[in-house]
């Protein structure tokens, strides 16, 4: 009897104090309600730069910023409609696998606006796509990768065959292929996003059979790097000064611009469904390629003029990358 | 194809690798036979080795030695047994429930104290993770890190404390027929809690491998199925240690394989039927050799004293 009374009364308190939660009336109305909901940690690589560009919002007194991380699947819609409930004026997410429930609730609450990583289409009135359209940086990286291979061969390790990963891939051979067409490529996809040691299994495999620049999709790959000596290109994410003798280049990915941009439109009432996917291209500073920091005096000269050349060529018009999403395959033997 | 196996296996890397990949597996096989010789089946495995992983690591982080990081995994590993046991041998529950349960509980607790923890960092904190044995002078071992070793001398020794000494009998006793355990004066409950607070320590251990050697930072999905491949390997085992050390060895080798085999592959096979590799040569191994293994015979029977 004791158990169920302090049950009782550890209930009450519980709901007393939400109720208090609730009639505490919102200290900053003008400021933008905004949510985030990511189905993995925001340590995640893809994550963590949508993670910062928000946060940087948050920073700067623009929004109020709430998140959720490792929302499975199957939770994805019940917490869009939680935020969407609550206020929130943007929902920021992912919908890559959960597409037709994301689009079902941007329906049912029409006065929201929502950003979706996506590979699909923008949808009326409130639902506006975006992904990571960072080809160009990667074709970038890929030439300074063909630069740097002695042994031309050069190893990627993926987690899974998914469109955001085939098309950096393909920019980056084609890049490296640009400078070194003797260049081959090992692919190999692990069937996993965080499975750091297997990644850094991967990593060995290709080492051994000659490669001595890898590709770091993964967490694990420039670990392998490093303890091997060899080299690694970064992808969306800096990691040279984590791995400042084995990262030579990374293909980075802003997500100031996309977001500055739905917030400035949603502050506006301005938010149409549409396509922010040009907003991470090197044009719109969405994407870049890192400085080559450590690297600068280590990249022969001739392949720095010819990644610059190429960078000013991109951000003229006058070079587009091809966007290609099919599954990248080994050349090598 | 030929040529580029024969040159795989004259690669001293490649059983570097092997060794490597199985060292988790060995931990958490023996973890999981010490739990079921003694009648419980302990799926809290998975979960027990990302708590492991995770507090082993951030032991570390926080200043202590890397065997320090070890023990605390251990002790991580010991305490969710401890909790297992209550459930399935205090309170006989149903042990896949709790099991499963554990392994929930486990990986969920660990990702929110390590939130808790770090609530701002935008790459996961790194560690100096044990390094390998370059002073050995041994072509494969000397590629190793010690925990390897160390999993590797635990199987002589789980192996010989359950057939050669008198704990070890009585760990099997309370598996095979708890009651004539009980006859002999022998306590069920206790020496059942026992093996599984040892083998779930061992499963901590596991995990620790995962963050404290084979890479140096926590991530919340990098024990990515190991603890249900080491309650595979328990009954191709036969519920043997030596066997389970061929089996994790078996399955390690089919997965470095397949890493060297996908990545030469050059347009042939989809790259899941590589990662699937593993898993079906294991699926045939253990049919052919556990059509004749015997389980032990209380396994899964929660003992009530005095129930007949």
């Amino acid at each position: 009897m004791l158990k169920r009374r302090v049950w009782l009364k550890a209930t009450a308190v519980t709901v007393a104090m939400a109720l208090c939660a609730f009639a505490v009336p919102s200290q900053a109305q003008n400021k933008l309600k905004v949510a985030a909901i990511y189905t993995v940690p925001v340590e995640q690589q893809w994550v963590s730069r949508i993670h910062k560009a928000l946060n940087a919002a948050k920073d700067r007194g623009e929004i109020e910023y709430v998140f959720s991380e490792k929302v499975a699947n199957a939770d994805y819609e019940r917490v869009m409609r939680e935020y969407a409930e609550k206020g929130n004026t943007l929902v920021v997410g992912e919908s890559f696998a959960v597409e037709a429930a994301a689009r079902k609730v941007a329906k049912d609450y029409p006065k929201v606006s929502f950003l979706m990583g996506s590979s699909g289409k923008p949808q009326a009135p409130n639902f506006s796509v975006f992904d990571n359209y960072i080809q160009e940086p990667a074709y970038l990286s890929g030439m300074v990768a063909g630069g740097m291979t002695k042994s031309n061969r050069i190893g990627m390790v993926g987690g899974y065959p998914i469109p955001e990963v085939n098309r950096l891939m393909h920019a980056f051979m084609a890049g490296a292929k640009a400078t070194n067409p003797k260049v081959e490529f090992y692919v190999t996809f692990i069937g996993s996003w965080f499975d750091p040691p297997k990644a850094k299994e991967a990593a060995y495999a290709m080492i051994e059979k000659g490669a001595d620049v890898l590709y770091a999709e993964r967490f694990g790959v420039s670990d392998a790097a490093k303890e091997k000596g060899k080299l690694a290109i970064g992808n969306v994410i800096n990691t040279q000064p984590q791995y400042p003798d084995t990262v030579v280049a990374s293909a980075l990915w802003n997500m100031e611009p996309t977001i500055d941009r739905a917030i400035k439109a949603v502050k506006e009432g301005k938010f149409k469904p549409e396509d922010y996917g040009p907003y991470s291209t090197m044009k719109h500073k969405g994407s870049e390629l890192a400085p080559l920091g450590t690297f600068e005096a280590k990249v022969p000269k001739d392949v720095v003029e010819k990644v610059r050349a190429k960078e000013k060529a991109i951000l003229d018009g006058k070079f587009a990358v091809k966007v290609n999403d099919a599954e990248p395959k080994s050349t090598a033997k | 194809m030929v040529d580029a196996l024969a040159a795989m296996l004259a690669n001293a890397d490649f059983w570097s690798a092997v060794l490597r990949v199985a060292t988790p597996l060995v931990l958490g096989t023996l973890g999981v036979l010490l739990c079921e010789r003694a009648g419980v089946l302990n799926l809290g495995i998975e979960g027990i080795m990302v708590a492991g992983a995770f507090t082993g690591w951030l032991a570390v982080h926080a200043g202590a030695s890397l065997w320090t990081g070890v023990l605390v995994a251990a002790a991580t590993g010991a305490a969710f047994g401890l909790l297992h046991g209550v459930l399935t041998v205090s309170l006989a529950l149903s042990q896949h429930v709790a099991g499963l349960g554990i392994t929930m509980f486990a990986s969920s607790v660990a990702y929110y104290a390590y939130r808790v923890s770090f609530p701002n960092v935008s790459t996961p904190p790194t560690i100096q993770p044990f390094v390998e044995m370059r002073w050995l002078e041994l072509p494969v071992l000397s590629a190793q890190t010690p925990l390897t070793l160390l999993a590797l001398a635990l199987v002589p020794v789980v192996a010989w404390v359950l057939n050669r000494t008198p704990l070890g009998l009585a760990v099997r006793m309370v598996g095979e027929n708890p009651a004539a355990a009980e006859g002999q004066g022998l306590s069920v409950s206790a020496v059942r809690m026992g093996a599984i607070v040892a083998g779930s320590a061992l499963m901590g251990v596991a995990g620790a491998f995962l963050t404290l050697s084979a890479f140096n930072a926590f991530f919340f999905n990098m024990v990515n199925g190991r603890g249900w491949i080491c309650v595979a390997l328990v009954v191709f085992a036969s519920w043997r240690p030596g066997k389970a050390l061929a089996g994790a060895l078996l399955f390690a080798f089919f997965d470095a394989m397949q890493l060297r085999l996908q990545q030469a592959d050059v347009g042939g096979l989809p790259y899941q039927a590589w990662l699937m590799l593993p898993y079906v040569l294991s699926i045939v191994a253990l049919i052919a050799v556990a059509r004749r293994a015997s389980y032990p015979q209380a396994l899964m029977k929660p003992y009530r004293k005095g129930e007949r």
